[in-house]
């Protein structure tokens, strides 16, 4: 095996064209020259999973949230007694993190200070998660309800006559506060009970694999996993909405290859359209706020607004069913299923091992729906609409002369948009012409030409030497970084024919690869092929229906592609770190999904 | 309908696998009462019958051979290997000295016949004769493999002659002393023999229902390799490897090994023997994957009726109403490695609530390179 040990971020230098990316992000989130030495003891591991392109400089901001809340909960919120948050630095457009460990000699007092607080949660699991979804609707409906109104030619008459005494800068600019205080808000949320499912379930894995040595990741996840949950409900409402269709005699007004508002128009000219037309529309809110990508990103395309998404699914679901397909997913055999295995291993156990499985299996149960909603809550609904306000911005802007197409604004970042709209403030409020276009123009220029050389390069899976123990639950449960992991990404031989990961989802099959970076290039995909890609998405769930197999580059037991995968009884293998670099479109590949391989049997 | 000669007692002297109910299980031996038993739960065991302990009650009742054999055990003394050597060397000539009493002779080719006609042969159909002790394959003490085996026998004389060196085999120095050791009465155990259709296995091995590496029960492991499963157990070819996750029932580890040699029937001869592998079959795996899962399956099947971890004997032949070959079950015994040990509660994550989830935590995970 090579040196085991990943380049340092100081020897990759950027590609052509991006030497000057740092200037896009925050000081504190880039690797510095001046503290090499201390960068260069930690291990840093590519985060891939949740930002598999180079983020622009105003998307930073989801990463740097979401980081820091996971980070809060861990250090401040309950004290998870080994583990500190993750540390995050941005390499070359990608995201890498390292997590904190506590000093053993703190540990003690944090487990007394964990056990209360913790044990608050989940001694109060249900009401604090009905709790939940009130404050998180209730910040959705605050973000929904917000408004950039462009600034008038004059402070209206009214506030003059009542005294208001104010301009209409003051509300402009408390709205981008507001918006990003709620999107803060968000973040906070998202974590509140995610760390704490992971450390359940983290306990019930340890037990297994103390009880079964060999016992497979995916048994244990198989056992925890829910089988009705939220995050399947947008696809199940295409689903329905396509059977409608059928049973309606409109699959020909739905038939693929035009456009939204044309394909609608021959809906609503049909005797029956009415009816679907009201059924579409119910499924829309909320179940819609559902991106082709992860949420994470100012570009994801949402099917509320991109009506020709979800349509473009359901006239593939209109075939199926006419061809007699069965495409609703199997929810009894699924939860008959999980029973039966559950039933097995409990068979080769007995007395009071018996009674820790079934404690450590309850508590896990309990607490991973969470797990598997929050997402759709989250990075599908609240940041559908953050990111809608948020191009409704760049839009006002763009309107006020600042640049020139509405996806501009994302170029800079959030502190650097605050300068934007002090300077279309100012020049409104003294009646002059704004700075803006002067610097913006080369700037966001330059920007978009490095945000494109970033994308010519993929990110190496993790750099500096791997540590001996990992302890944050996060790491392990989500990241899948594991020895064998960690081994496979080190010694993978280019030359090698087979690729290791995670075994996520079982079962055998052999097909032609589909290789797949971004979600606009999902409709590649033909029927019967083995879709390979940096990372899923839960949204691509009508896609499994057709697709044999999926291999990612990252991922583990528990990431969304895993999840989503065993749901739709479809092989996956995760975490291999390279399979989307390694495999091109048109190899034949076999995946086994159960040993976790790839093995690529014949040349594009 | 011809009628089965049999004796006047209480039992037959020999009783066909499939004709026997658990109440005849006490005079069938260790090994065919556990045959007779995964037949009754559908198992493809190959077909068979057994001689009864009410045959070798006859046997040992003619004659003076039950004073014989008291004779010669008379005054051993524990460990005294030289002595039983000569108690053993004594006790087999008086076994080959007298003939079979004739009712069971009768009913043992009455019975070889039948299953020959069964099967289309013509008082030549291979079998194999195994003994079967009264007290054989106890979990926590194993006599398996202590008794004689006779494959490939053919021919009713062949038959008798193998039950009675079946039957001599009780008294083998090893079994002699293996009993005085543990104080068990010589005469307290007794031996049943069982006549069963040889398989001609295309593939066969070993499954094991736990993971002998670490006693993981969620794994069954699987060795296999082509021809005959005598191949595997006695370590002359190296077998494939195959791992099979219990509960999700998928292929875990597919470890192919080249198989140079492999051990097959030479019916001319009455015996098998061990002949080379053509060069292109040696790496080929022994088992396909909807084998493997046939394998697993039925060891799992095995496990759950035996209610333990299982040690499993099989074998694959050709059959023409079986494109993938037929599964047969030759042997099942109870695992006794791991199944002795209580496994170690494991402390810390074991106990329960938010205790055992804060161990959890503090066991983090080790990452080696």
């Amino acid at each position: 095996m090579s040196a085991a040990k990943f380049p340092s971020p100081y020897d990759l230098p950027p590609p052509a064209g991006a030497e000057d990316w740092k200037s896009m992000y925050p000081y504190y989130l880039t690797f510095r020259d001046e503290l090499r030495a201390e960068e260069d003891a930690k291990f840093w591991f590519c985060d891939s999973q949740h930002w598999p392109k180079p983020f622009k400089p105003f998307d930073a901001v989801t990463v740097e949230w979401a980081v820091k809340c996971l980070g809060q909960y861990n250090t401040r919120h309950y004290l998870v007694p080994p583990a500190n948050g993750i540390e995050t630095r941005f390499h070359n457009g990608y995201c890498y993190l390292s997590p904190v460990a506590v000093a053993p000699e703190l540990i003690p007092a944090r487990v007394e200070q964990f056990m209360q607080r913790a044990g608050h949660y989940f001694g109060h699991w249900d009401s604090l998660i009905d709790n939940w979804r009130v404050k998180v609707k209730a910040n959705i409906a605050a973000l929904e309800a917000l408004h950039f109104e462009p600034l008038p030619e004059v402070v209206p008459m009214e506030w003059i006559t009542s005294g208001a005494g104010i301009d209409n800068t003051v509300p402009l600019l408390k709205t981008y506060d507001d918006a990003l205080q709620l999107c803060y808000r968000t973040w906070n949320y998202h974590f509140e009970f995610l760390n704490l499912g992971y450390a359940a379930y983290l306990d019930f894995f340890g037990f297994c694999k103390q009880s079964f040595p060999s016992i497979s990741d995916q048994l244990v996840a198989q056992m925890v996993q829910g089988v009705d949950v939220d995050l399947f409900r947008p696809d199940d409402e295409l689903k329905k909405l396509a059977r409608l269709a059928v049973e309606l005699d409109l699959a020909n007004a739905l038939r693929a290859g035009s456009s939204a508002q044309a394909t609608l128009d021959r809906v609503a000219a049909h005797p029956a359209g009415a009816q679907w037309l009201a059924a579409w529309q119910a499924a829309q809110d909320p179940w819609f706020n559902f991106t082709s990508g992860n949420g994470f990103y100012s570009d994801d395309k949402y099917w509320c607004e991109h009506l020709d998404i979800p349509l473009g699914y359901i006239a593939d679901y209109i075939v199926r069913v006419q061809k007699g397909e069965t495409i609703e997913r199997p929810v009894p055999a699924l939860a008959a299923e999980r029973e039966r295995i559950t039933a097995e291993v409990r068979e080769l156990l007995d007395g009071e091992a018996l009674a820790a499985f079934d404690g450590k299996l309850g508590l896990a149960r309990t607490v991973f729906p969470y797990v598997e909603d929050h997402n759709f809550y989250i990075e599908h609904w609240a940041m559908g609409v953050f990111w809608r306000k948020m191009r409704e911005l760049s839009c006002l802007l763009r309107d006020a002369g600042f640049w020139a197409d509405a996806g501009d604004m994302f170029y800079l970042g959030r502190n650097e948009l605050r300068d934007v709209l002090a300077d279309h403030c100012m020049a409104w409020a003294v009646g002059s012409k704004p700075i803006g276009q002067t610097v913006l123009n080369p700037l966001i220029a330059k920007r978009k030409l490095m945000m494109a050389a970033l994308a010519t390069q993929a990110p190496k899976p993790a750099l500096n030497t791997p540590p001996e123990v990992i302890t944050e639950p996060f790491t392990i449960m989500l990241w899948g970084i594991t020895s064998e992991s960690v081994a496979a990404w080190l010694g993978r031989d280019a030359s090698a024919t087979t690729i290791k990961g995670m075994a996520a989802s079982p079962g055998v099959v052999e097909g032609l690869a589909r290789v797949i970076r971004t979600a606009d290039q999902l409709a590649e995909v033909q029927p019967g092929e083995i879709l390979v890609t940096p990372v899923t998405a839960p949204s691509w769930a009508p896609v499994f229906g057709k697709i044999a197999a999926t291999v990612t580059d990252i991922g583990g037991m528990m990431s969304h592609a895993s999840i989503v995968c065993r749901e739709y009884g479809l092989p996956a293998v995760t975490g291999t770190g390279v399979a989307s670099t390694t495999i091109k479109t048109g190899q034949r590949l076999r995946v086994d999904g159960g040993a976790g391989t790839v093995e690529i049997l014949t040349a594009a | 309908m011809l009628s089965k000669p049999g004796p006047d007692m209480t039992h037959a002297f020999t009783l066909s696998f499939d004709a026997a109910s658990p109440a005849d299980e006490p005079h069938l031996g260790g090994k065919c009462a556990s045959l007779v038993r995964m037949i009754r739960n559908s198992a493809p065991v190959p077909p068979g019958f057994a001689v009864t302990t009410a045959g070798w009650r006859a046997m040992l009742a003619q004659h003076g051979l039950a004073e014989a054999i008291t004779s010669a055990l008379g005054g051993l003394r524990l460990g005294d290997v030289v002595a039983q050597e000569a108690a053993a060397r004594c006790i087999s000539a008086a076994f080959l000295a007298r003939p079979l009493p004739q009712g069971v002779a009768q009913a043992i080719a009455f019975d070889y016949q039948a299953l020959c006609r069964a099967h289309g042969a013509d008082d030549d159909l291979p079998v194999a004769v195994r003994s079967s002790a009264t007290a054989e394959d106890l979990p926590d003490a194993s006599f398996a493999g202590q008794q004689d085996t006779v494959l490939w026998v053919v021919g009713t004389q062949a038959v008798l002659d193998s039950v009675r060196r079946c039957w001599a085999s009780l008294y083998t120095a090893r079994a002699i002393g293996y009993r005085d050791d543990r104080r068990i009465d010589h005469a307290e155990v007794q031996m049943a023999v069982g006549v069963q259709k040889m398989v001609n296995a295309r593939t066969a091995g070993v499954a094991m229902t736990l993971d002998p590496l670490n006693g993981d029960r969620t794994r069954i492991v699987i060795d296999a390799a082509w021809g005959l499963g005598e191949g595997v157990v006695s370590g002359e070819v190296t077998p494939d490897h195959l791992v099979v996750d219990k509960v999700l029932r998928s292929i875990v580890t597919r470890r192919i090994s080249p198989k140079a040699h492999e051990v097959v029937a030479d019916p001319a001869n009455r015996r098998t023997l061990l002949r080379e592998v053509a060069a292109e079959r040696q790496t080929l795996p022994s088992l396909t994957d909807r084998q493997i899962l046939a394998v697993a399956s039925l060891a799992r099947q095995l496990e759950k009726q035996f209610g333990g971890a299982q040690d499993v004997e099989w074998a694959i032949e050709d059959h023409p109403a079986y494109p993938d070959g037929r599964l047969m079950l030759l042997q099942c015994r109870p695992e006794t490695v791991w199944s002795q040990r209580k496994p170690a509660l494991p402390a810390a994550a074991a106990s329960a609530g938010l205790q055992g989830l804060v161990s959890s935590l503090l066991t983090p995970v080790r990452i080696r390179v």
